[in-house]
């Protein structure tokens, strides 16, 4: 992640403003920045969304394919994930220096959303053991003030919301041979069901207390932190740790705890803004980048 | 572990703990119902555009020739003064002048100076000559004083200090030469643009609000609370590790805020106009202050107080 230095004056400053839940923008420790979201703003992709958390932008563009599905699990389609950490962010990303945050980005989203139990896998089967639709998920980040993983699962969330998966026919011949027709109709498509997407809360440890939300200097103050994908059900799905310091058991039990609250209050109101987006339709004023 | 959490011993309002989410919304810009300069008074270029053919007028600052015609190099406002045309960019990097008082951070310690970062092209130079030594004697420098640089002032410490000369390759010597300048303790540091910086008589304010603010002019802006008495060693090396006081917090958290407004509406910084937006903000709560409505509307009272006060 990109860092900031921070003096041992301003650490103190943070901790002890923490302690008393009055974070540097006011904010307290379980509330999120400012959040806009924005979906179908890439147009050659089956799906996207661009998010704004603070001074944090992502974009996640979803491509669907045909593809071959995995030996194990022949009835299912699946997810590949790839993250982009642009030099946009930071010159640190410049070159290769974003390829490792990019990985690491990437095997948490693997863990957390390719499985069955949040997204739909079985709908994405065209032909079992044949064939399967496969959705490139490919995130750019843009800008980088923190709190990257909440932002990049609420994104996919919007992403997978906004996808549009065209109706595939399976047409058999004479001689046994199938074929793929994709239906004439732009508009004819499948939507995927995003109800059991989990959303990813970080909650960094600072002090003996935790923030959620992050920004950078607070994250510069912190020597562990938490991540927790949380269903809009309040279940946990997925617990990761990051960072050097060490958390206490029952700090982790807490922390536990706050994510799923949390976590659980992050989905009715995105939920509400992407039906509220799309009954607007074509009434929608884009914003897109010039915004 | 609960014992660890703190009380909350003032009133808590009721919070909705969902986290707020919206579509983004086109930019708008707040303009001034009132105001002297209007918009089309300011001769605003971009890189390239022609500011005169006349070749009666001498060229300065983001400007250049180009077959006998004046070009902007910059995007800003042509300023005029008699003879002279330059162009003053909005959004730049720090152009050191002498005089000037800074907010630096330490980014390297060398052999007998630091390097400091101001937001300018090149780090500032801090030699080890230009600050007080602790116990304010005056003497030569000594290899022991050289060894403990570190101790004095590390990476990532944060110093106010004013710009003593230029180097030729651009970089600025700064100095801590009196007592007003020196380490920052606690507080908070907003990073903004060098142009929105008035020029004063003096940077450092005591706000009636309750904090103090160190308008940087390299776009950094230090805010901390009121020291309760004016020590002797204000500008040296002991920093107090004290906690700071709720009521105290909270004035910073909003100034911080109300500044980070005042910039998004590219308002100039100085202590009245920073004064007006904080006493604009009261009346909301101040995590309301970072959404873009709360703070088109105390932009708005700012600007028409600013008029008011000018006229």
């Amino acid at each position: 992640m990109a860092a900031v230095q921070v003096s041992e004056a301003e650490k103190v400053y943070i901790m002890h403003g923490i302690r008393d839940d009055l974070r540097l923008d006011g904010r307290g420790c379980e509330d999120y920045r400012h959040i806009e979201i924005e979906t179908d703003v890439v147009s050659n992709t089956d799906g996207s969304a661009k998010i704004s958390l603070g001074h944090t932008d992502v974009l996640v563009g979803i491509k669907a394919e045909i593809g071959k599905p995995k030996p194990m699990v022949p009835d299912e389609g699946y997810l590949e994930f790839f993250v982009d950490c642009s030099a946009n962010a930071t010159p640190e990303f410049e070159g290769r220096g974003g390829e490792e945050l990019g990985v690491e980005l990437s095997n948490t989203l693997y863990k957390v959303f390719n499985n069955r139990h949040s997204v739909d896998l079985r709908s994405l089967c065209i032909c079992p053991g044949e064939n399967c639709w496969v959705l490139y998920v490919d995130v750019l980040l843009l800008q980088c003030d923190g709190n990257l993983f909440d932002a990049i699962s609420i994104a996919i969330k919007a992403a997978l919301f906004n996808t549009r998966i065209p109706k595939v026919h399976i047409s058999e011949d004479e001689e046994g041979v199938k074929e793929i027709e994709l239906s004439d109709d732009p508009y004819d498509c499948m939507r995927l069901n995003v109800e059991n997407v989990p959303c990813i809360v970080s909650l960094c440890k600072i002090g003996h207390r935790h923030v959620v939300d992050a920004t950078l200097q607070e994250k510069a103050c912190s020597v562990a932190s938490l991540l927790i994908s949380v269903t809009h059900r309040g279940t946990v799905t997925c617990v990761r740790k990051r960072g050097g310091g060490s958390l206490d058991p029952e700090s982790i039990f807490e922390m536990t705890e706050a994510g799923k609250r949390v976590g659980k209050a992050l989905h009715a109101p995105l939920m509400e803004l992407l039906q509220k987006e799309e009954s607007l339709g074509k009434k929608r004023q884009k914003v897109g980048f010039l915004g | 572990m609960k014992s660890g959490r703190a009380p909350p011993f003032r009133a808590v309002p009721v919070r909705n703990m969902a986290a707020e989410m919206r579509l983004p919304a086109v930019h708008k810009h707040v303009s001034p119902a009132l105001s002297r300069s209007n918009r089309e008074d300011k001769h605003l270029v971009v890189p390239g555009d022609i500011i005169t053919s006349d070749t009666g007028f001498m060229r300065g600052h983001g400007t250049y020739m180009d077959e006998d015609r004046l070009t902007a190099s910059v995007a800003g406002e042509v300023e005029r003064v008699n003879k002279l045309i330059c162009v003053k960019p909005l959004k730049t990097r720090y152009n050191g002048e002498v005089g000037d008082v800074v907010v630096g951070r330490i980014t390297e310690v060398q052999q007998k100076r630091w390097k400091v970062e101001t937001n300018s092209r090149l780090d500032s130079v801090l030699l080890l000559s230009s600050v007080n030594l602790p116990g304010g004697e005056l003497r030569r420098r000594s290899a022991q004083d050289e060894l403990a640089m570190r101790d004095y002032l590390q990476e990532g410490d944060l110093i106010s200090a004013e710009v003593q000369s230029i180097f030729s390759d651009g970089a600025l010597s700064l100095h801590t030469r009196s007592l007003k300048y020196g380490k920052l303790g606690q507080g908070v540091l907003v990073l903004l643009s060098p142009s929105l910086i008035k020029r004063q008589k003096t940077h450092f304010h005591n706000l009636p609000c309750g904090a103090s603010i160190i308008l940087g002019n390299n776009g950094f802006v230090w805010l901390y609370p009121t020291p309760a008495q004016l020590d002797e060693e204000a500008g040296g090396f002991y920093t107090s590790m004290e906690p700071v006081s709720l009521s105290d917090r909270e004035v910073i958290s909003r100034l911080r805020n109300c500044l980070l407004a005042l910039a998004a509406h590219k308002v100039l910084l100085y202590d009245t106009s920073v004064l007006y937006c904080y006493e604009a903000s009261l009346v909301h709560q101040i995590k309301d202050i970072l959404k873009p409505e709360i703070i088109e509307e105390i932009i708005l009272e700012t600007r028409q107080r600013l008029v008011e006060h000018e006229g």
